[in-house]
């Protein structure tokens, strides 16, 4: 196995976390969070393919920058609704969000 | 003088025109007229009678000649073709001076008679919107624009029967009037959808050359006529569609006498006799015209006989006198039976009017047990109203004499004697029951209470004018136009509209003065019966009904046909209607629009829990779908 499946395997490992994180937990900041770590997972693996596969230089480093700019807009405007949210009703328990019941 | 092409075209079109736009305007400024709301319908009409008499003197003038005039076309799809056409010949003629001369007189007349009721204007509107439907009926010159007409006429009638629609019996008499109406007015439909069918056209013309050329099959033909005829007998209020006429009578006097008496009901003879070129060629249709009328005219007479309303006993004299015009144009007899509705318009409108003055005098009361001795009260309408009873009984020199008897001539001479004799015992029972009325109403003591008894007083001039003005063609039309019977004026007026009718010179010192004689007999022995039982020996008539009680209850309940028709039609459409409503609309119709409802709302209970509102679910189900679009297309691009 090269190194850069090593790279990939870290990255695909933290996407589950992230991505169960988000499915399962109820708290809603620890489901920002596990977001946050999806989109790191994808970050490194986009830098990893950057630096193995040099065809396209810096192309995928770009990409990974502009993801965490984004992550950092998310986060703030994410982290804004969650408050006014529990301002609102008083939780951050994801199961108690439920006014879009059928 | 003479009327140009063009003239007469201007002519031909502001006949109709004039009342419509009196209609309109009324309509919009009457209410704020007030009591001045007469002035522009009565302008008008009046201008429009005048046009009437001058289309009349282009007729005379131009004898035996159609005027035609196509102004534009009304409906064009295919081959079917209908143009706004106007036709004048002697019939229209005729038509024209009884609509529009009785029309103005009756306008004059409504001024009195209507004056303090609160929808004068309303009533002036309708009269106009009626004249105009009228002279649009008689000038059509084909079968849809006489249908149009036709059918604005009933409207009218419905309108003016119901005109004192808080009462729940006045607006009960329109809605029946416009249903049986509408019996008539299917089989009229049906006769003209035939008429086109087999000849391709409505325009009288061309319908009539098609049955003069046999291009038409006879049994079609036939078919045919009876369909008309059948709309006929609903507008003339021929049995067994009679009905509606009696119960008319709740609508104003005036509108009696001129839709219910002069105008209207005679649509029907009218469009029989306009079809004369189709009727002359089917003795089957012409047959059953003849034996529905004569049936009618005797039938309408026992009715007549013991009723004690007023203006009930004209309305089925008008039912007895339509169903002689019917008998003659089914004996064949065309011109005699035109003769007898010109002046059956004029005496009849006339008897109406004066009716109307002695309900006017007597506050509103209809029931002549509580009338009596009025001859001396109201002279002015006891000696119109006598002209008019004479004219109606058949006595020489009046109108209706010559009239009637040139029909019951006919019906001998062509050999019918069963028809003769049914003519006859109906002259007699009209005479009885003519001068039942004058009787009763004029004559004796007065049975009304003390209060109406203080109010009788002559109806003012602008009522009584239009009496005196109707009376002189009662007496004396026949004179002019009837002398010497079966060749006078109008024969030759109007031989070229029925132009296969022929006819032997009258006798008087033969068949034809017998008959005359007899018929004069008949008629002055049922005058004398009725002053018999009705002046000399009161107590006769109580003794009578008490001796024959099935015959008089019979004629007084109207020989029960409207509770045949409340058995035999009303109860089972009600019923039908029942079921219609209770298990068709409610069950079906609405089952199949609920239960599809229903069926929507089952599928979506099931599908409802899977809206949680958990955003966590809904990124679960988007998880799931990635993943597996990602196998599927890795799957694919794998192999």
């Amino acid at each position: 196995m090269n190194p850069l499946e090593w790279w990939l395997v870290l990255a695909v490992l933290l996407f589950c976390i992230g991505a169960y994180g988000v499915l399962a937990r109820r708290n809603v900041i620890v489901v920002v969070m596990s977001l946050e770590i999806m989109l790191s997972a994808v970050n490194i693996a986009l830098v990893a393919i950057a630096s193995f596969r040099t065809g396209v230089p810096g192309g995928g480093t770009v990409f990974a920058l502009f993801i965490m700019a984004l992550a950092a807009a998310e986060v703030t405007v994410g982290m804004a609704i969650v408050i006014a949210n529990y301002r609102h009703r008083r939780t951050v328990q994801t199961d108690q969000y439920d006014e879009l019941k059928g | 003088m003479g009327l140009s092409g063009e003239a007469m075209r201007w002519v031909v079109a502001l006949i109709p025109l004039l009342p419509l736009a009196g209609f309109i305007v009324t309509l919009l400024v009457g209410r704020r007229l007030k009591l001045q709301a007469h002035l522009i319908p009565v302008a008008l009409i009046t201008a429009s009678a005048a046009l009437c008499v001058a289309a009349f003197a282009w007729v005379l003038e131009h004898e035996g000649e159609v005027f035609l005039y196509r102004s534009f076309t009304w409906i064009t799809a295919g081959t079917f073709d209908v143009q706004w056409g106007f036709q004048v010949d002697g019939l229209t003629g005729v038509m024209l001076l009884v609509v529009g001369l009785i029309g103005m007189l009756v306008h004059y007349y409504s001024i009195g008679y209507m004056k303090e009721d609160p929808g004068y204007y309303r009533f002036f509107a309708y009269l106009n919107l009626f004249m105009f439907a009228m002279f649009i009926l008689v000038l059509a010159d084909n079968y849809l624009l006489m249908f149009l007409g036709w059918e604005g006429v009933g409207l009218c009638s419905y309108l003016l029967i119901a005109f004192w629609y808080p009462k729940k019996s006045a607006s009960q008499a329109g809605k029946k009037a416009f249903l049986v109406n509408r019996v008539g007015d299917f089989g009229f439909t049906l006769g003209m959808f035939l008429a086109f069918v087999t000849t391709g056209t409505l325009q009288f013309t061309g319908v009539f050359a098609a049955a003069d050329a046999g291009d038409i099959a006879a049994g079609t033909l036939t078919w045919i006529c009876l369909l008309l005829f059948v709309g006929a007998v609903g507008k003339s209020a021929q049995f067994p569609l009679h009905v509606w006429l009696p119960d008319a009578m709740e609508g104003p006097t005036p509108v009696s006498a001129l839709i219910h008496a002069a105008t209207m009901v005679n649509a029907g003879v009218y469009m029989v006799a306009r079809s004369y070129p189709l009727f002359v060629h089917t003795e089957t249709a012409l047959l059953v015209v003849m034996i529905v009328g004569a049936f009618t005219a005797i039938y309408a007479a026992c009715i007549a006989i013991t009723q004690n309303d007023i203006k009930r006993v004209i309305a089925y004299s008008t039912i007895s006198s339509l169903g002689f015009m019917f008998m003659a144009l089914g004996a064949g007899a065309w011109v005699a039976g035109i003769f007898y509705l010109f002046a059956h318009g004029f005496f009849k409108g006339l008897l109406f009017l004066c009716s109307g003055s002695v309900i006017h005098a007597m506050s509103g009361e209809q029931d002549m047990g509580k009338m009596g001795g009025l001859r001396k009260k109201i002279p002015a309408t006891f000696w119109t109203m006598l002209v008019g009873a004479l004219a109606m009984v058949g006595v020489i020199p009046f109108a209706g004499f010559w009239a009637k008897d040139e029909i019951i001539g006919a019906t001998f001479v062509r050999g019918d004697y069963v028809v003769w004799a049914v003519a006859m015992v109906t002259v007699l029972l009209t005479a009885i029951y003519m001068f039942r009325l004058m009787f009763l109403t004029f004559w004796g003591e007065s049975r009304a209470d003390v209060h109406v008894r203080a109010h009788i007083h002559e109806s003012p001039l602008v009522m009584t004018a239009p009496l005196v003005i109707l009376a002189i063609p009662a007496a004396l039309l026949g004179l002019v136009v009837g002398l010497p019977p079966e060749g006078g004026w109008i024969h030759d007026f109007l031989e070229p509209v029925f132009f296969d009718v022929e006819s032997e010179p009258f006798q008087w010192l033969g068949e034809g003065g017998l008959l005359m004689l007899l018929s004069l007999a008949v008629a002055l022995l049922g005058v004398y019966i009725a002053y018999v039982l009705y002046r000399r020996r009161t107590e006769l008539p109580g003794r009578l009904a008490a001796r024959l009680p099935f015959a008089y209850r019979a004629s007084f309940n109207k020989m029960y046909m409207d509770e045949v028709y409340e058995v035999g039609v009303i109860r089972s459409t009600v019923a039908l209607a029942t079921w219609l409503w209770a298990v068709v609309d409610v069950k079906v119709i609405d089952g199949a629009v609920n239960g599809l409802a229903r069926l929507w709302e089952l599928f979506g209970e099931r599908l409802r829990p899977l809206q949680t509102g958990r955003v966590q679910n809904y990124a679960f189900s988007i998880f799931a779908g990635m993943l597996v679009l990602v196998i599927v297309l890795a799957w694919v691009w794998g192999s």
